[in-house]
């Protein structure tokens, strides 16, 4: 049963996930995970500061069953159905290991240097965790959408905006690894 | 997500160093079908089991909010190796510090809520 305890490769992932967005749209629903940020945002009071949080929050409770969803997905997979190692192209490894002093690669999920417990209290991986999160979070919301709900569901819809969107989640992307990572590791 | 490595910061880093076809395939299948599937919703009038319009809205047009969030949200993918949906599935799998960028998305969202009003839309 390799299909448990081995990574899955990209045509069943891939095929995985249109499902998922299907199955949403059958359900009256649409397929996107960061809207549900500023779900919580509202949760947590945020209407009292910004008209932007100031919406019926309850109708989207499903979107939070989603989340939900994904963290025990990810429970289930990592504790029953993996060995948490991720094999990348050793190119990208050596490079990782030489440029950066990253060395976890091929041996972790996560690059223990930056995401390890003991490595948390060190400031400067605090910052990038925090500051890359702050930038997801305020891209997403500004473009409208994360790589689920443009790049999946908006471009599957033909959505010319969602293009654009995808453009510059890889502009930002490559301008992050090749331009600044040299400047932070 | 985790099976197939899709939340793995590694991957996503490969992704962007183009060392590998894997993180392409994911996207490119799930659109593929996708496409297909949107298609054919469209072209047979299917709706959803509550009978309402299927949630397939045109998004509003314009480019600088789609292609400067992008670039934001790029910016942060590359750096943290994790989307929203990710991030909730490495919270799950146990790994804590993925909460420390979880946070930074809720104050990035919450930021945007505040000065949206001043930014080019």
């Amino acid at each position: 049963m390799n299909l448990i305890f081995e990574p899955w490769p990209w045509y069943v992932a891939g095929p995985l996930i249109a499902l998922v967005m299907f199955v949403l749209l059958f359900l009256g629903k649409q397929f996107g995970m960061s809207s549900n940020l500023r779900t919580a945002c509202s949760v947590m009071g945020a209407g009292k500061v910004s008209d932007f949080f100031k919406f019926d929050w309850k109708a989207q409770r499903w979107n939070l069953m989603i989340v939900l969803g994904a963290i025990i997905g990810g429970y289930i997979a990592s504790n029953f159905m993996s060995d948490n190692i991720v094999l990348i192209n050793p190119d990208v490894a050596q490079q990782l290991a030489t440029d950066y002093n990253i060395n976890s690669a091929n041996q972790a999920y996560l690059p223990t240097e930056i995401f390890g417990l003991e490595n948390f209290a060190e400031p400067k991986n605090i910052l990038i965790l925090l500051i890359g999160g702050l930038l997801v979070g305020f891209g997403a919301r500004y473009a409208g959408g994360c790589t689920s709900g443009h790049a999946i569901s908006g471009l599957s819809n033909l959505q010319v905006p969602s293009l654009i969107a995808v453009v510059g989640f890889f502009i930002g992307g490559l301008i992050m690894i090749h331009l600044i990572y040299p400047l932070i590791f | 997500m985790f099976k197939s490595e899709a939340a793995s910061w590694f991957r996503i880093y490969e992704m962007f160093q183009f060392g590998s076809f894997h993180m392409y395939g994911i996207m490119g299948s799930a659109l593929a079908l996708g496409v297909i599937g949107v298609q054919i919703i469209k072209r047979k009038n299917i709706k959803p089991i509550n009978g309402d319009e299927m949630s397939l809205k045109p998004k509003e047009k314009g480019v600088s909010r789609y292609l400067i969030g992008g670039i934001i949200f790029g910016l942060g993918w590359a750096l943290s190796g994790a989307c929203p949906g990710p991030m909730y599935v490495l919270a799950g799998a146990g790994y804590v510090s993925i909460l420390i960028v979880i946070v930074g998305a809720l104050l990035g969202t919450f930021l945007y809520g505040v000065i949206k009003d001043k930014l080019p839309h």
